[in-house]
Parts: C-alpha cells; sequence; structure tokens
C-alpha cells in the first residue's frame, strides 16, 4: 500500500519543465509539428488510434508529440481525452467488403478474383538502412507511367466466403445480438465472443503478438493460414436519432485479417475450418494477425479443446492485454510505500535478531 | 420542396466527406448573404465504431471516433443537420447550413450544381489517383516446382 505525501511541487514543475527540454531537444533543430508526425509517422498513428480505441489522426499525433514518441504514453494521452467527451450515437458495423482496398493478399489463394494487391507494404523489403532518408531532398511520386492498369475493383469479394460456399468453413452469422461494450461495463468471464474482440482490438500489439507467437510454437497451436489481410478506406455512417435515416459521416482506414484455422468436427457433426478474426484503425497488420490468432486460440471451450496454454485462457489473456492498466499497476510501484516498506523491513530485522539470540543460545 | 430521402442522403455524405477547404470555397459565397439560426452550435464528440465478426457475423465494438454535428435553421424555416467525421466545427457548422439551404426549392439546384456535384466529382478523381497507385502493387505470383526435375 501506498501513502500519501505532500510537498515536491517546485521539483515537480521543474521537472516537467525539463521534460519539455527534452522533448524539445536541440533547438538548432525546426521543431517537429503535429501535421508531420500524422503525415509520416502513419503507422505509429494507428497503432495509438487501435489501443487508444479513439479514430482521429490529428490527435493521435498530438498524443505521440507530447509523450516525446513513448506510445504507451500516447495511448494513455488518447484514452484519457476520450472520457471528456460526450458518445453522440453508435454507427452502424463497418462494411469491409465494400472497402476501398489499399492492400489485399491472401497466403491459401494464389489466383483470387479481384486479384493480390501488394499496397504499401514492408514485404518484401531487404531491411536494410536506406541512408538516402538521412539526406533532405525532394520526394518523387511513384510514376504515373502506368496508365492501362486494370483497376482494383470496387468491391472485391472475400476469401473465406469461397470456403464458406463450399461449406468447408465455420460461417459467420449476424444473429442481431447486442455487442457488449467494456468501456461501461467491465468484463464477466466466461466473456463472450463481442467482449473479447473488443479488448482484443484495445489490446497491446506487443502481448498479443507474443501470445499468438506462442500459439504458433506449439502452445495452443491452432494450425493458421493467412486466408486474407485487407487494408483500406470503409465509410461510417450512423442513423441519428432526430433525421430517422441513415447518413455517412466520412471513411475510416482499417486493416482486417482473417485467419483460416486447423479443421475440427464442428457441433452441426461436420468437419469444417474454423477461424479467427482481427482488425484495428489505420495500417496495423501485425497486430490484426496477432489478434486473429488470439481470437482463435479463445475459442478453445466452442471446440471442445483443452485449455492448456496462456493464450487459450480468456482471463488470463484478457486482464492483462491492455497496456494502459498494465503500465498504470507497473507504474504504481513509484508511488510512496514507505511504511509498508519499513514495516516489511523491520519484520526482518527481527527475524534475524531473534535467529541471531537463538544462535547465540546454541553456541553457549 | 419534395426531395427524397435518398437525395438528401447523398447530398449530407457529400458534404460529410468533402476536403474542408474545398467545401468552404466553393460555398462561401452562397451562405455569406444568409442568415441562419444555431439551434445546436457545433459539438465535439464521439460515436462508437462497430465492426463485424469475420465481416459478416454479430457486430463487435472496435472503439470510438471523433465527430462534429450542429443543427441550424434557415431563413426559410428549414432544419439542417451534419454529423461529420473528426474535430472540424466550421465543416460541421457549413455542412449543417447547406443541408438546409438545399431542402428549399428555390436553392436546390444551384446548389446542387454549383457545390455537390464539383465536391463530389473532386472525391472522385481523389479516389481514381489513389486507385491507380494501388493498381500498379497488383501481383502475379508463380508457384515454383519444389523437389527433383
Amino acid at each position: 500500500m501506498y501513502v500519501a505525501v505532500k510537498g515536491g511541487e517546485k521539483a515537480i514543475s521543474a521537472a516537467h519543465e525539463l521534460l519539455a527540454k527534452v522533448r524539445r531537444g536541440d533547438t538548432r533543430e525546426a521543431e517537429l509539428s503535429v501535421k508531420q508526425v500524422e503525415q509520416q509517422l502513419p503507422l505509429a498513428v494507428a497503432r495509438v488510434m487501435t489501443e487508444g480505441a479513439v479514430y482521429d489522426p490529428e490527435l493521435a499525433a498530438l498524443a505521440i508529440k507530447q509523450s516525446a514518441g513513448d506510445l504507451v504514453e500516447a495511448i494513455f494521452l488518447l484514452r484519457a481525452y476520450k472520457t471528456t467527451l460526450n458518445r453522440f450515437g453508435i454507427c452502424e458495423p463497418i462494411n469491409t467488403e465494400a472497402m476501398q482496398i489499399e492492400r489485399r493478399i491472401s497466403a491459401t489463394y494464389k489466383d483470387l478474383p479481384g486479384g493480390q494487391v501488394l499496397g504499401p507494404t514492408f514485404d518484401y523489403t531487404h531491411r536494410l538502412l536506406d541512408f538516402s532518408l538521412m539526406a533532405e531532398g525532394e520526394f518523387s511520386d511513384p510514376s504515373d507511367e502506368a496508365e492501362n492498369l486494370t483497376a482494383v475493383p470496387e468491391s472485391v469479394s472475400k476469401v473465406l466466403e469461397i470456403l464458406e460456399r463450399e461449406k468447408l468453413m465455420a460461417s459467420e452469422m449476424d444473429h442481431q445480438h447486442q455487442p457488449t461494450d467494456i468501456t461501461r461495463d467491465p468484463i464477466t468471464y466466461p466473456a463472450d465472443r463481442s467482449a473479447r474482440l473488443q479488448s482484443l482490438v484495445q489490446g497491446d500489439e506487443g502481448f498479443l503478438l507474443a501470445l499468438g507467437y506462442s500459439t504458433q510454437r506449439g502452445y495452443g497451436r491452432n494450425h493458421p493460414f493467412a486466408g486474407e489481410i485487407r487494408i483500406g478506406e470503409v465509410e461510417v455512417s450512423i442513423v441519428p436519432e432526430e433525421l430517422g435515416f441513415e447518413i455517412e459521416i466520412g471513411a475510416v482506414q482499417v486493416t482486417e485479417c482473417e485467419m483460416v484455422n486447423g479443421f475440427t468436427r464442428h457441433r452441426d457433426g461436420e468437419v469444417k475450418f474454423t477461424r479467427g478474426y482481427g482488425v484495428g484503425f489505420g495500417q496495423c497488420e501485425r497486430k490484426a494477425m496477432a489478434m486473429a490468432l488470439v481470437d482463435r486460440s479463445l475459442q478453445a471451450a466452442d471446440y471442445d479443446e483443452e485449455v492448456v496454454s496462456p493464450a487459450q485462457q480468456e482471463e488470463f489473456v484478457l486482464s492483462h492485454c491492455d497496456n494502459v492498466e498494465a503500465a498504470g499497476f507497473v507504474s504504481h510501484l513509484k508511488l510512496p510505500h514507505y511504511v509498508d516498506f519499513q514495516s516489511e523491513l523491520e519484520l526482518l530485522r527481527r527475524i534475524r535478531a531473534a535467529e541471531q539470540s537463538d544462535s547465540a543460545k546454541e553456541t553457549n | 420542396m419534395n426531395t427524397s430521402t435518398e437525395q438528401r442522403q447523398r447530398w449530407i455524405s457529400v458534404l460529410a466527406k468533402a476536403p474542408t477547404e474545398s467545401l468552404l470555397k466553393l460555398s462561401d459565397p452562397v451562405v455569406s448573404d444568409m442568415q441562419f439560426e444555431l439551434i445546436r452550435e457545433p459539438e465535439i464528440g464521439l460515436t462508437q465504431v462497430r465492426a463485424r465478426m469475420g465481416g459478416k457475423g454479430d457486430a463487435f465494438n472496435m472503439g470510438d471516433m471523433t465527430v462534429t454535428r450542429c443543427v441550424v435553421r434557415s431563413q426559410g424555416d428549414s432544419l439542417g443537420f451534419s454529423y461529420v467525421a473528426g474535430r472540424n466545427k466550421p465543416h460541421a457548422l457549413r455542412a449543417a447550413q447547406l443541408d438546409a439551404m438545399l431542402q428549399l426549392a428555390d436553392f436546390h439546384q444551384p446548389l446542387t450544381d454549383m457545390i455537390i456535384e464539383p465536391l463530389n466529382q473532386l472525391m472522385l478523381n481523389t479516389q481514381q489517383q489513389k486507385q491507380q497507385a494501388t493498381a500498379a502493387t497488383k501481383v502475379d505470383f508463380f508457384t515454383l516446382v519444389r523437389g527433383e526435375d
């Protein structure tokens, strides 16, 4: 337990001034603008929006600048800001099938209706430092030579549907269930899948990546294939009460990963593939893949699989995946624990003193 | 004037998604000599974004997005509404003003021609450029035969 302390105001405000100075760095260098962060660090912005659970690239960029690039701190800032706003309503669920495709790949089919589109990816780069980025120069747009390209179709059908049509894949159906909102009602266990998925979207990428990796290494094996990964913009619409009809309010960029997982006999008696789903704001492919792996491992109970590994343990995963909560509880160790510690110290001293007097008696 | 819900949905969508700069530039001359009563000042809040399990199953909550909304009444007594993604009060105000004006018979056609159609065209062009850039990364993979020949 920690105790309240008083004083230190001057030192605290000096520390904050020093932080501002460190964040600014060498003043001979131009100051980084929020717009630059938003435009030139879009993947950091995506992570902060996804785990901060607010789609607003400008706010995420501001949080990154303010936190001097500490993304977990930036996520915390965004979550805190979110609590100051009213919620006007609930959007209609996004339709990722109608996504304006920027990237779409499949590791299960080489030839797909709609084709494979690499988009802006780190895949196939050689991971060699590009020193040309150190030199300041004009950026040249990719050439516009390619005039006669076959355009990516407006709406590209889903890869997993190919398997569903053949009845080889567990199908997803809309039962019109009202989803749980973990920001209003704390998770209870066993959790329903809507609560799990919301928790995983906001969950720490590193934690979920490690758990996903653990399933590949044999701790809750679920035999995954990247059925389809797509990145692009989807329309967002709401039905405002005062209007009574649906209106579009804008678009958000999302990344979606649909994993095809090992087949098993389903409750309807048929043998079919199973599936895991991952999604996040912006370009966040690694996160979406990790989420899909963990979504599947957490379905263990649905397929009567033995729950033996961390990635299959719902309560373990969901109660530790939030980095704002985790960072908060770890950080609280920095708060004054003087009284607590004194009592431990005293106890230890008493034990030692008792032992010494015992051994003194023995030698006598 | 009787405009169908579909027509109104379309212009509301264009007004919400248009780049702010273009929206304001195109509509400044039209709106400047009109009077509006502010029913609900531009206000920033959140709406919850939902996705579906496997893209089409049951819905779940993904997070929120920021949104700005506004309601105005025009001189012609029509009510204009706006809900615009992001935090942008001038954009939301203008979108509400135009929504109100577009419901008036005298303004509907000229505003559609001068503002809605050009904005729509602008967005189509941007979208097309994006599609072109994406199409350049379309790939054909070859599978190599493994093992001995």
